[in-house]
């Protein structure tokens, strides 16, 4: 074995030029780093069927959707808000990742089985339950918060439901829009008011007049007369009833009475309570 | 240093975590980039061990936290992921179900010796200083530099390195002597080479 030690003299300029190798770290790796834990955030623009929206995002997930129009919601506003309420520092980024812009993209278009993780850390169990619900219903058809609050296992929680879908810190990703009052009217919207919501279940395929103008006659289920199936006015079977064959029931009860039975789709028994 | 961050980290991780990155950034990214060669890969990987380090805190128990020797330990984390890039790059895809896995082998014998990338001494003479001394350390075979750079670029103890690296103290001098002799002697092939190539 060699006998030179390190400290040798020999030794000290290549050490010396071995030191002197030691470099700073990109400006962008500490930033980077902490996005990727979920410690920090960045957020872009998109467009939507409302207008630009911006996208906040992290290694774990989408944290935040807002409407960039809104006044409220310009750059500096947004990033004062998020950090005041979320508590983590966020940063402009000039785009989306490409593959969580495209996921974006898909969801908006209706396509329930893109994948996109959410970030809804500081939220309690409940007000995730019925976001993952709102989840469920599908591009074109709404349901009512007691649906949701049924179909959660807590029925009475109606007001709460409401409350925790105005809360959605990611409106359009999760489509609270797809929400409406128990009576079938629109109702509220936290992205931006009921106009937008209009607009966004109208771009969906939706006729939120003629859903509304439904629901001020009272009716609140449809059955197809050759199926003997009644569903919710928006959901996709009902919508496929040709008119003479469309009936229309003020409560579920009704319709059972007559011999239908529920839709195993849009499952109107859990909105059944409020039409009762 | 070392100890306030532990106990920071074993107390609240998401808010101590910024205080880690922030200290220990630049050594790892100087680790990764003067294994590897390449800033791109060194930045990647520094990242990547910066992430895994946050979720191995998060799933340690607070006493665990408390005492980890944070240096050689998040060192070990950037030349595990070194040693997979390099591994990656140099064998192909096709081979890669056939490839032992812990197979034994320790860390720097599976780091690619570099041999297809060797620069002729003409091309090192070309660079100066700082560049001349990382293109010479880039040359050397992985057995001594991965040990080179710990000890004399990051500025790890012997103790820390043999943590890091999961071998004796004893061999790991050996082999930044060795490391040593080689670089010097190069540098001075180098240096040798100088009139020449002022005159081709």
């Amino acid at each position: 074995m060699s006998r030179i030690r390190p400290t040798d003299p020999d030794y000290a300029a290549v050490e010396a030029a071995l030191a002197a190798l030691a470099v700073p770290a990109p400006p962008n790796l500490a930033p980077t780093t902490l996005l990727a834990v979920g410690l920090a955030d960045a957020y872009a623009p998109i467009d939507s069927p409302i207008g630009p929206l911006f996208v906040a995002w992290n290694g774990r997930g989408v944290s935040a959707v807002v409407a960039a129009a809104d006044p409220a919601e310009d750059p500096a506003a947004f990033e004062a808000r998020f950090e005041r309420e979320v508590g983590r520092p966020i940063r402009r980024a000039p785009s989306l990742p490409p593959r969580l812009e495209t996921a974006i993209r898909r969801r908006l278009a209706g396509d329930r089985r893109v994948r996109i993780d959410l970030d809804l850390r500081g939220h309690t169990t409940f007000e995730r339950a019925v976001w993952l619900k709102a989840l469920e219903i599908p591009r074109g058809e709404v349901r009512p918060y007691a649906w949701i609050a049924a179909e959660i296992g807590r029925p009475k929680a109606v007001r709460a439901v409401g409350s925790a879908l105005a809360h959605n810190p990611v409106p359009l990703v999760v489509p609270c829009h797809r929400v409406v009052r128990s009576d079938g009217l629109i109702g509220q919207y936290s992205l931006g008011g009921p106009g937008n919501k209009r607009t966004i279940l109208a771009a969906e395929g939706l006729d939120p007049d003629e859903l509304e103008t439904l629901a001020r006659t009272g009716i609140r289920f449809i059955g197809s007369g050759t199926t003997r199936v009644v569903c919710l006015p928006s959901c996709h079977h009902a919508r496929r009833i040709q008119p003479g064959h469309r009936t229309p029931f003020r409560s579920l009860a009704a319709g059972l009475e007559a011999g239908y039975r529920a839709c195993r789709s849009c499952r109107p028994g859990s909105a059944a309570a409020i039409a009762a | 240093m070392d100890d306030d961050l532990l106990g920071a980290l074993a107390v609240d991780l998401d808010a101590a975590f910024e205080g880690l990155v922030l200290a220990h950034q630049d050594r790892l990214y100087t680790i990764a980039l003067r294994v590897l060669g390449d800033p791109r890969d060194a930045e990647e990987i520094a990242q990547d061990a910066l992430v895994r380090a946050y979720r191995a805190l998060a799933t340690y128990e607070t006493d665990r936290v408390r005492a980890l020797r944070l240096r050689p330990w998040l060192a070990a984390i950037v030349l595990n992921l070194a040693r997979n890039r390099a591994t990656r790059r140099r064998e192909p895809r096709t081979t890669s179900l056939d490839q032992p896995g812990p197979d034994g082998r320790s860390l720097d014998e599976r780091l690619p010796l570099r041999t297809d990338q060797t620069e002729p001494v003409a091309a090192v003479v070309r660079r100066e200083g700082a560049d001349r001394w990382a293109a010479l350390l880039a040359e050397l075979p992985a057995r001594y530099r991965v040990p080179v750079v710990l000890r004399h670029v990051d500025g790890l103890s012997f103790a820390e390195m043999s943590a890091a690296l999961a071998k004796p103290e004893g061999t790991l001098k050996a082999q930044v002597h060795r490391g040593l002799a080689l670089l010097r002697a190069a540098h001075e092939a180098v240096v040798r080479a100088e009139p020449q190539e002022l005159t081709a």
